[in-house]
């Protein structure tokens, strides 16, 4: 491999790898750029689930009662679930990109940090907001 | 060339120069980011409102939702995260499809969509704030 060393009269430069997903070892912050964008894209069909209850409950008691069942499934709740996590996420995640586009945080240590923050930030609040949502529901009976 | 005046020393590069692929320059990516930072309290308050009304009756959630500073901060909701999801829909149609048929064909849903979906939510709410 000496021949391939940068600047080697014998052999070509080592040049720099194409960010690509087949050449780049799996990192974190590259995990996370995906799941921003995975992340936007359900929320761009979640947007549907928002759609559903607003204009159910503008239609009357009977189809805002179907919206109701449906969020009482398991089914249903997983899908709010998730809602809800994308949309933290997504969130927390956008914050991160402002946060770098003033050109702040991107050195290695900063940048794993923010990254780790965007993930366990936006598992808890998924949490939390369930926890209170639950509560509001009316708690443990 | 199109547009082209006959002393017009400026080359064809320096007139395209900055305005990529949806030919709008950085007008799309200026307002991703607009959006995203009003998206944040938006998002915020989105939650807080649909919390405050998990298991309400449909008679409290239509009165609560019509009330004007509920009904208006939903609008924005509606309205700014319409315009971000339109933005980055694009942005990810330009990135993976390549084929100009399908890049337009799926540019034009995009647009049909979020007008659709956006338009939706903005008329329950308005006819839940004024009745009818």
């Amino acid at each position: 491999m000496s021949e391939l060393k940068a600047g080697s009269a014998t052999g070509p430069r080592s040049r720099p790898l194409s960010p690509h997903l087949q050449i780049y070892r799996p990192m974190l912050t590259m995990t996370m750029s995906i799941v921003h964008r995975i992340t936007g894209a359900a929320l761009y069909f979640g947007i549907l689930l928002l759609a559903w209850w607003l204009v159910a409950a503008a239609s009357g008691p009977n189809a805002y009662a179907n919206v109701e069942w449906f969020m009482g499934t398991l089914i249903g709740r997983a899908v709010l679930f998730g809602y809800t996590f994308a949309l933290l996420h997504h969130m927390l995640g956008g914050i991160r990109h402002l946060i770098w586009d003033t050109l702040h945080g991107m050195e290695p240590a900063e940048r794993e940090l923010l990254t780790i923050a965007t993930l366990v930030g936006s598992i808890s609040l998924t949490l939390v907001v369930w926890l209170v949502g639950y509560l509001a529901m009316g708690g443990p009976r | 060339m199109i547009g082209q005046q006959p002393n017009d020393m400026r080359t064809a590069a320096r007139r395209v120069r900055g305005l990529g692929a949806a030919r709008a320059g950085t007008r799309d990516f200026w307002h991703q980011r607009v959006t995203a930072v009003a998206g944040i309290p938006l998002s915020i308050a989105l939650i807080v409102i649909v919390i405050a009304l998990l298991g309400r009756s449909h008679a409290a959630v239509v009165q609560i939702l019509g009330s004007p500073l509920v009904a208006i901060v939903m609008l924005l909701f509606i309205l700014n995260s319409a315009y971000h999801m339109w933005i980055g829909m694009q942005e990810i149609i330009l990135d993976y499809v390549h084929d100009d048929k399908y890049k337009f064909l799926s540019l034009m849903m995009n647009t049909f969509f979020v007008i659709a979906v956006g338009l939706a939510c903005a008329f329950a709410i308005l006819k839940l704030s004024f009745g009818v």
